[in-house]
Parts: C-alpha cells; structure tokens; sequence
C-alpha cells in the first residue's frame, strides 16, 4: 500500500502542481465569453423581446442584453459558445448580426468625457434651480437683510458650481489664450469671472443686483449644448469603431505544420498563411500553395474573379473565393499595399479641414466684437460717472447678456437632432461639418461594384437553358460555394428545377466543379477550363460530355433602393454621374438600368478624382458614393462622401458618412435632412442675432438688471431649442 | 421670516437628493440605451411577474 501511494507524492512535485495549473487553467476557460454582436436592422420593441428572447433560449447563453441606441447585442456565455453560432441563430431567426471584435470596442465601453460633462451639467442644472428661487425672492421684493443673505447663500451655491461645472470653458480658453489666439470661450469666462468679481462687490456692499443666478444658468446652457454636441459625436464614434470591430482581425497562419490562429497585429514576413474560401487576404504575399479564384472588386473594381495560382502575388484585401490557399507574407500591417493606401487618404484628409463650419466663422466675428463691446460700454460709463462700480456692473451685464447661449446651442441642437433622424435610416455622420457641406450638393458621382451594385451575381439568362441543362447545373452549382455557383442555385431552386442525379461531385479550386451524369463527365465553371472561348460577361460554363459548352451569364444585381435613390435625386435636380473600374458593357447596362445619362467605364483611381476635380471647377459641390479601395482617392477628393458599410476600412475612413443597412435609399433623404438641418442653424443664427439687436442697447444703458438678463437669456436659448426640433 | 431658516435648507436638501439621485444613475449606467429603454416600457414580457 504504501509503495503504492509513495511514488504519487514523492516522485514528482510538479505533479501535484500540476492539477492546481489544469484547474486553473480550466477556471480561465471556463470564464464566461464576452460577445458582441451588431445587430444593424433592429428598431422596435418587438425586435428587442425576440432578439433577447432567441439568444437566452440558445443552449450556454447565460444573459443577453440588446442596446437599441447602439443596435448591439452584449451576451454572456459558456466558452464553448461561438460568435458564429449565435450569428446564424439569428439569422434563422430573422435579423442580420455580424460579430464585433471585443478588443476594438472595449476602447468606447465607457464614455468618460461624455460622464464627465454630464456630471457638470447636473450640478450646474441644481444650483440654477437653487439660485434662482432665491433669486425670484429677490426679484419679487426681498430688501435689506434679507436680500443680503440670499445673495450670499446664492454666492454660496454659485461659487463651488462655478468653480467645478466651468472647468472645461477655463481648460479651453486657457489653451487658446497660452498660444495667443482667442475662441468662443474666451468671453464666456471673461463674462463667468467679471459676473462674480461684480455680483460679490455688489454683495459685500449689500447692493441691489447680483448675477449668479446668469453666470449659473449661463454655465448650464452651454454645458448642455456641449453635452448634445458630444454625445452626436460619441454615437457616430462609437458606431464607427463597431465598423472596425466587424473586421475580426484573425488570421490562421501555419508555424511548423500546425494551425495557429493569430492577431494579423502578430504576423511576420515570410510567416505562411493560410486563407480559407471566403476570406480576406490579411497581408500582401505570393501564393505557395493551392488554387483559387480571387475578387478584386473592393481594390480594382473590376467584377470578374481572377484566377490564382503558386508563384501569384496577392494583396491585402483581397478575398479567396474557391479553394484554400497558402501565402507567404511579403509585407505585413502597415507595410501593405492597403494600408500604405489608407495612409496616403489621411494625408490627403488634412486637405479637407479646410471647411470652416458656419458655427466656426459667426465664433470668429463674434468673440472679438463681444468683447469690444463690453470695454466700451466700460470705459464710456467710466468716463460719464467716474464710478468702477457702477462700470464693472454695465460690463458684467454686456458680456452676460450677449454671452452665446442661443449660438452655444444653436449649431448642436440641430445637429443633434439631423444625425439623430439619418442614424435611425441607417445613415452614420462621422464629420461635424458633413451635414453643411452635404446641403451644399449638385452633383452625385457613384462607383459601381459594391455601391451601386450589391456585388452579388444574379442570373441573367435562366430561360435560354433546357431543362436537362439546368437540371445538371444546379446539382453541380450545389457543390461549391463559390458565389456564382451560389447565385446559380438560388435562381434555379427558385425557378422550381430538382437537381439531377450527379455523381462524383468535386470541385477543383480556381476552376469548377465537375461529376459524372449518365456516364458522361459534366463540368461547370470557368471557359477555358470547359473548353470554351471567354466572352466579356460574366459567366459560368457547363459542358455536357463532349456536346458545346454553354453559357450561363451573370449581371450584378443593383443594391435594394439603387434605382429608387438615383430617379429621386434627379428629380431633385441633381447631375448623376457613374464612374467605374470594370470594362465598359457592363457598366453601360447597369447605367441604362438605372437611367444614368452620364457614364465611364474602366477608370483608374486617378481619373476618378480628376474627374471629380473637373466637376468642381465647374462649380458643383460633388457627393461621391463610393467603396473600394480604387475610390478613395475620389472619396478624398469630394466635397462629401458616403460608403456603404460594406466598403474597406481605408473607404469608411476616407468618408464622411457611413451607410449601415444595404439600402440606398437614405442617400436622397439625407440631402433633404441636410438642407432643411443647414436651414435650422441659420435660422437659429438669425434668432441669436435678433436677441443681441434687443439686448444689448438694453444692457448698454444700465437697463439690464438681472431679471431682464435671467429672461432673455433663458427664452432665447429656449427658442433655439425648440426651432432645431422643428427638423423635418 | 423665520421660516426661511427652515424652508431654505429644506430646499436645497431636497434639491441635493434630485443630484445625488441622478449622480447615481449616471453611474450605473442609465443613460446607455435611452432609445431601447424607451420601447422596453411597451415590452410585456415581464408584465405579470418580475424579471427574474
């Protein structure tokens, strides 16, 4: 017995660590996944309770939560519970989901600014409340000792308020003061400041006016415009860092024969990697191994798969359609010819900054002209009474009465409320100008593949085959998962065709499939392959035996609304244009499906943005709507520009608005909203200048004491609010 | 004018519970989905019992 049990306990101390490590190395797998799913297409009550109510059913899900505002799903979950499977659950379930990478969002979980401003706008909002009941005590006739004490409890709540909610107005106009420029900020503090070095002298002296209750009210104004100006970004932000997260960075490389699944952040040059059918070349390489047929549609354009081979060099972002293939690196991360790209749009991006916002150029009349004003009626009381007192107090009133609460408020709340409208039809605004310079637009430029076309292939001529033909065809199409095959099997399922008895089904990568059909050797796939001649179509060919080949030809399906957005924005007035990579047929039946008058066909990237340059030298401010790679020189280039969320991460960046569902339509709503957003702000403008005509003269003369200040004030940004929700 | 000795306190006690109240439920994260809280009120799933 005690052999037995001594070698157990002596031989080997690691031994009986070892079972501590397994079990926490269990315990670290068997902590809960954390995913996150996207969720693009939910929008009511309904969508919530099922998307929960599926995800909690499915077998390991411990808790699932969707956020409606970020149309996300959070789900806690046994490891063994893939993002994949509960993808697919959802789709059977009916709602598109796509897997977020945890990594890239766990940067926007918590909105820290956006707490931050919202906390100084709370204790900003209580002491307003606060003051200004002492301060309608005082109005409604309070006097002596009484009014002194109300002023100093105000001066009590003001201060502290004063000293924690401005913060971000003295952080601002401090880093515009040190480097001896002057911005919105400056007289907001310079008013904040003078009104309670005034309103404590005029305490102290038991005088009549205190304006606590404006510098308070003023603080909460502009914190709230700021907030609803953040909180816009934050959303666009966030939802733009979803886009990345979709693109799981994963790549499965070989390291001494075995399979590893890496972060692409990790990979090497002349690190062999392999990419499945379906997927995306992670780096720029030379085929090793395998056969394939590669889409170059998001870098070139150009529809037609290219065939791939050993010896092949290949670039990032491409994506693998039939057969598995092994690279070698040959550039990695942000050596590759993508991202090399990518750099060369933000460079381009710089450019663009160039656009100063209404909000910009009325910040840059006003702060000077407030500022004069508020000295001058200083120095102008000086001279007549020879009193700083009574000076300081006009200055104080001047600066609190013209300080920009409506224009504080008057560029963000409308906004606000467009991006807000465009989020929910699916449109991302990722720059604060873009809503301007989209009002601007007279001319829409589109690219083909994958904007205006879905990029998946539909079957054009279904009726010219037999049914024996098509019979074979499908039963061949069923064995493959390359998209044309795909595409072939959907329409003839469709069109109620039962496959034929095909044996011996294979599919060759980076040709067809082929199988044995009443004895006879059946094939379907590329021309040459099949002992055809290529036509320019797109096509898939099935040979019977030895009988002719014959052709099934494929057009690229428009995207859903592409026919709707284009007859809408020419009914608006709007010159269409359609500039693609792909060879001139194709793009001409696409243009005459669609009624574009104005077409060209095999553009390189160049052309496409010197032809948007030509455009503007015309005079049009140009929207561009584009995806690949080929156009985000143009994209650059454009006044605005959109991308569907299908396009390239270096695309998405280049633009200024994301397109989230597959739609097109939103593209000729969004002009509307623009338009009527731009008009808003003006009107807006025009409300704010209205306010200082009345006010100032008021404040000037000694007039304004701090009930008129308290009213003015609050009714005109009152005013401004309510205009902005008038958005249509 | 005494009362004020009571009622000033009083309201801003009352004032600072309402800031308290809404510190709290910045923290806790309230504010995250207002669009999805806003349709979980016409949800019925919990309505005959607690959400567990």
């Amino acid at each position: 017995m005690t052999a037995a049990i001594r070698p157990s306990i002596s031989a080997c101390p690691a031994c009986v660590a070892a079972p501590g490590a397994q079990a926490l190395a269990e315990q670290a797998l068997h902590k809960d996944a954390h995913i996150a799913l996207s969720l693009p297409l939910i929008h009511c009550s309904a969508c919530i309770s099922s998307v929960e109510r599926a995800l909690t059913a499915a077998p390991g899900v411990k808790s699932a939560r969707v956020n409606l505002t970020l149309k996300r799903a959070t789900i806690e979950a046994d490891p063994a519970v893939t993002a994949d499977d509960l993808v697919r659950l959802l789709e059977s379930a009916g709602f598109e989901a796509h897997e977020l990478d945890a990594g890239t969002l766990s940067a926007t979980q918590n909105d820290r600014v956006g707490r931050d401003v919202l906390m100084r706008m709370a204790v900003a909002g209580f002491a307003m409340m606060n003051v200004m009941l002492l301060s309608v005590a005082v109005w409604s006739g309070a006097t002596d000792a009484t009014r002194d004490l109300f002023h100093w409890i105000s001066a009590a709540i003001a201060l502290p308020t004063l000293a924690f909610s401005g913060v971000p107005f003295y952080k601002s106009a401090w880093s515009a003061l040190r480097v001896g420029r002057s911005n919105m900020d400056v007289p907001i503090v310079t008013a904040l400041l003078l009104a309670v070095v005034a309103s404590v002298w005029e305490t102290a002296l038991s005088g009549h006016h205190a304006y606590f209750d404006a510098a308070v009210a003023l603080v909460f104004f502009l914190l709230t415009g700021r907030y609803l100006d953040h909180r816009t970004r934050a959303i666009a932000r966030s939802a733009a860092q979803e886009l990345s997260a979709l693109e799981v960075p994963r790549a499965t490389a070989l390291r001494e024969g075995a399979e590893v699944q890496l972060p692409v952040a990790q990979l090497n040059i002349g690190d062999l990697i392999l990419v499945r059918p379906g997927g995306r070349m992670p780096v720029d390489g030379t085929i090793v191994e395998g056969q394939s047929e590669i889409d170059r549609s998001l870098l070139t354009g150009e529809t037609l798969p290219v065939f791939a081979e050993a010896g092949r060099d290949v670039s990032a972002g491409e994506v693998n359609l039939t057969g598995p293939l092994v690279v070698r690196a040959t550039a990695v991360g942000r050596d590759t010819s993508l991202h090399r790209m990518a750099d060369l749009v933000a460079i381009a991006e710089s450019g663009r900054s160039r656009y100063t916002s209404l909000a910009d150029s009325t910040a840059k009349l006003y702060t000077p002209g407030v500022l004069l004003l508020s000295v001058l009626s200083f120095i102008g009381w000086y001279i007549y009474t020879s009193d700083v007192r009574t000076s300081l107090n006009i200055a104080a009133a001047v600066l609190i009465i013209t300080c920009p609460c409506a224009l504080g408020l008057a560029v963000p709340a409308v906004t606000t409320a467009a991006s807000g409208r465009l989020f929910r039809r699916g449109m991302l605004i990722k720059d604060a100008t873009a809503m301007e310079r989209l009002a601007k637009v007279d001319a829409v430029v589109f690219d083909k593949t994958g904007t205006l076309t879905a990029g998946t292939p539909e079957l054009t001529n279904l009726a010219d085959r037999d049914a024996a033909e098509l019979e074979v065809a499908l039963a061949l199409a069923q064995g493959s998962s390359h998209p044309l095959s795909l595409s072939l099997a959907a329409a003839a399922s469709a069109a109620g065709v039962t496959a034929a008895d095909v044996t011996d089904i294979i599919e060759v990568p980076g040709f067809g499939t082929q199988g044995q059909w009443q004895g006879r050797l059946v094939r379907l796939g590329r021309a040459a392959w099949v002992g055809a001649t290529p036509g320019i179509d797109t096509a898939a060919w099935l040979a019977l035996g030895d009988a002719a080949p014959r052709a099934f030809v494929f057009s690229d399906r428009p995207r859903p609304g592409a026919e709707e957005a284009v007859s809408r924005l020419k009914a608006r007035g709007i010159r269409v244009l359609l500039i693609s990579g792909d060879n001139a047929p194709v793009v001409e039946s696409l243009a005459q499906r669609l009624g574009i008058a104005e077409w060209q066909a095999e553009a390189l990237p160049a052309e496409k943005s010197a032809r948007i340059a030509s455009l503007q030298s015309e005079g049009h401010h140009v929207l561009m709507v584009g995806d690949g790679l080929n156009d985000t020189a143009a994209l650059t280039a454009a006044d605005v520009s959109i991308s569907p969320a299908s396009a390239l991460d270096a695309a998405r960046v280049a633009s200024d608005i994301v397109l989230l569902g597959s739609d097109l339509t939103p593209i000729a709503d969004s002009l509307v909203t623009a338009q009527s957003a731009v008009r808003r702000i003006r009107e807006n403008f025009k409300i704010a200048t209205i306010y200082n005509v009345i006010a100032v003269p008021i404040a000037i003369v000694g007039l304004a004491t701090p009930l008129v200040a308290a009213l003015a004030m609050s009714s005109s940004s009152i005013i401004v609010a309510l205009n902005a929700l008038r958005l249509k | 004018m005494e009362v004020l000795s009571y009622l000033i306190p009083i309201s801003l006690i009352l004032g600072g519970i309402g800031l308290v109240a809404f510190i709290y439920t910045v923290r806790s994260n309230q504010y995250d989905d207002p669009e999805g809280d806003a349709n979980r009120i016409l949800n019925d799933d919990w309505d005959d019992h607690p959400k567990p």
